[in-house]
């Protein structure tokens, strides 16, 4: 058999052994993804710091290999980014999956996900590389508006954090 | 299981070569013919003799060139409607029952758009279909039924993937003004008894349409002898080009049925506020006709008869069995279907042991075996039995035993990434 391409050791273990995949105890946000063609389902749940940076991601659901490599390798990328920074890499990664963008330079800001850009060659598999990726680009710009009223609020709505998150 | 000389039968393959895609790309395994066939180079040829030797707009010309072109339209039509045993108590085949689409899937759109005006479709009628149908046999329905108020009905499978006679009976009843279902499964396999479910829907007072795309490509099928009242089927699952459907009708029902696509070719004469239709089958053809489909079509069944339609059931019986004892022999694979290899049309559907199917599907690309994973365009059928997506591999006569040993060891492969060897 040829080599096993996209599926090696590295992405495996990202896929089988997810370091950031369980249920977060009390997220800013979380938000659902789904990709009813292949039945892939993630929640991904991120909580800021008063400063607005992300410093902790997490994600729940079921899906092939390739969605759960993606977004274990983009909820690592994420900690310590702030939301502007998070919607821009979700671009690029949404640049390189669909092979708009090759730049070497570029793509190193991807860090570990750049190990997904043949998918670029797998057309199939687009929206399971995505899936984490657009989850979480949607969130953020869904909640830009509600999380500058939630900083201006008062701390009381910080009881009522749940997993369903601000936006739900 | 096989025996040691059905094996050899199918380790032999006498019909590969007449494939170019196949013959030029010996490492290629292809197991995914209930999407679409492989073509033979007769069919090629016969694309490229029509634009060669006879290319003209048909019907309208009065000139050589578009004779000719109608005139090979016409044949293909009778040589369909004979394939498929739409003939005269004389045994004449009835070309004009025989009404070009582009797909299956048009021609039931076609069939569900044109047939409810004809049986006055109306609120409290039934439409019945199965829990198996690709969506190409439930979309147009759900929208007939919208559209009428009328009752989508559905026959559900038993625990051995049978439509029973008691489900037949309960579900086709008085209220039963159409009756829709397919003969093959595209996920399954399995083969329905659709001239018991036609003879239950004549009494009933309902008609009855079979989507033929899985089963007019691997079967003898005899419209008469199935008793329907109107068949849907595809050319390019059969050797033909893509682009290329067919829908056989009897002549009362096509002539009831209004036309569904209307403006050129479909008229007999058009006023300022009317027109008035031409003939079937013209008049469900509306603008220029993929001509040169239609003769390569023709040509694909010439293949097609000169091997024997008996004989190439009768090898992909035996492919399809071996395929489906290989996937039970190994540990990791669950059949989505019958167990029994023998029930199997061409398709088998399976998963792999906490492995997604797409997964399993692009680790077999990795070593060129061509599968399909997913939902087949059946999502009611794999919500009823409970599975998000699933493989299938499909055999045509043109496979051999070595695709199925190549099936094999790439699954193999798949679970040894996941899991270690």
């Amino acid at each position: 058999m040829a080599a096993n391409g996209l599926y090696n050791a590295q992405f495996m273990d990202h896929a089988q052994h997810p370091d950031y995949k369980y249920q977060m105890e009390d997220p800013t946000m979380s938000h659902e993804g789904v990709n009813p063609s292949c039945g892939d389902e993630l929640t991904f749940s991120v909580r800021l710091t008063d400063d607005g940076v992300i410093e902790e991601a997490a994600f729940t659901g079921s899906g092939c290999a390739i969605s759960q490599a993606s977004a274990d390798m983009m909820s690592d990328l994420m900690v310590d980014k702030t939301p502007e920074q998070a919607i821009e890499l979700c671009g690029l990664f949404g640049r390189m999956i669909r092979g708009e963008e090759t730049d070497e330079g570029m793509l190193g800001e991807l860090d570990e996900a750049v190990m997904l850009r043949d998918i670029a060659h797998m057309p199939a598999r687009v929206k399971c590389a995505e899936l984490a990726w657009h989850t979480l680009e949607e969130m953020l710009r869904d909640n830009a508006g509600a999380r500058d009223a939630h900083t201006a609020a008062s701390a009381a709505c910080e009881r009522d954090h749940g997993s369903d998150g601000i936006g739900a | 299981m096989l025996t040691a000389a059905q094996l050899e039968r199918i380790a032999t393959n006498p019909y590969r070569g007449d494939f170019p895609l196949l013959a030029k790309n010996p490492g290629i395994t292809f197991l995914d013919s209930a999407a679409t066939s492989q073509r033979p180079e007769q069919v090629l040829a016969a694309e490229r003799t029509f634009y060669e030797t006879m290319n003209a707009n048909p019907l309208r010309g009065l000139y050589r060139l578009s004779v000719e072109a109608t005139a090979s339209i016409e044949d293909a039509r009778n040589h369909i409607a004979s394939f498929i045993g739409a003939v005269d108590d004389a045994g004449r085949p009835q070309g004009s029952q025989i009404v070009f689409t582009r797909n299956t899937s048009e021609s039931l759109n076609l069939v569900a758009h044109a047939l409810p005006q004809a049986v006055g479709l109306g609120p409290g009628d039934d439409v019945v279909i199965s829990i198996m149908e690709h969506h190409s046999n439930i979309i147009p329905w759900q929208q007939a039924c919208a559209a009428t108020g009328a009752n989508l009905v559905y026959l559900y499978l038993d625990d051995d993937y049978t439509i029973t006679p008691e489900e037949v009976e309960a579900k086709i009843g008085p209220a039963a003004k159409i009756v829709s279902v397919t003969q093959v499964s595209n996920v399954l396999g399995v083969v329905n008894d659709v001239a018991a479910i036609a003879e239950r829907a004549h009494e009933m007072g309902a008609t009855m349409v079979v989507d033929g795309a899985q089963s007019v490509p691997h079967l003898p099928v005899d419209v008469r002898a199935l008793g329907c009242d109107l068949l849907a089927f595809s050319a390019h699952k059969m050797g033909g080009p893509m682009g290329v459907g067919v829908l056989w009708g009897t002549a009362e029902l096509l002539d009831a049925m209004p036309p569904f696509l209307t403006g050129g070719e479909m008229i007999d004469s058009v006023s300022e506020t009317s027109a008035v239709w031409a003939p079937v089958p013209q008049k469900f053809e509306a603008g220029t006709q993929d001509a040169a489909g239609s003769y390569a079509f023709d040509a694909a069944l010439d293949y097609l008869e000169a091997h024997g339609m008996g004989a190439l059931e009768e090898r992909e019986r035996l492919l399809a069995t071996y395929l489906t004892d290989e996937l039970s022999a190994l540990g990791f694979v669950r059949i989505v279907g019958p167990t029994e290899g023998t029930r199997h049309v061409s398709a088998v559907s399976f998963v792999v042991d906490g492995i997604h199917p797409h997964d399993v599907a692009s680790i077999l690309d990795m070593s060129d075996v061509c599968i399909r994973a997913g939902h087949h365009c059946a999502q009611p059928l794999l919500a009823y039995l409970g599975e998000s997506s699933t493989c299938r591999a499909s055999v045509a006569f043109y496979n051999d035993k070595s695709d199925i040993d190549a099936l094999v060891r790439g699954l193999t492969s798949v679970w040894q990434v996941f899991n270690g060897s």
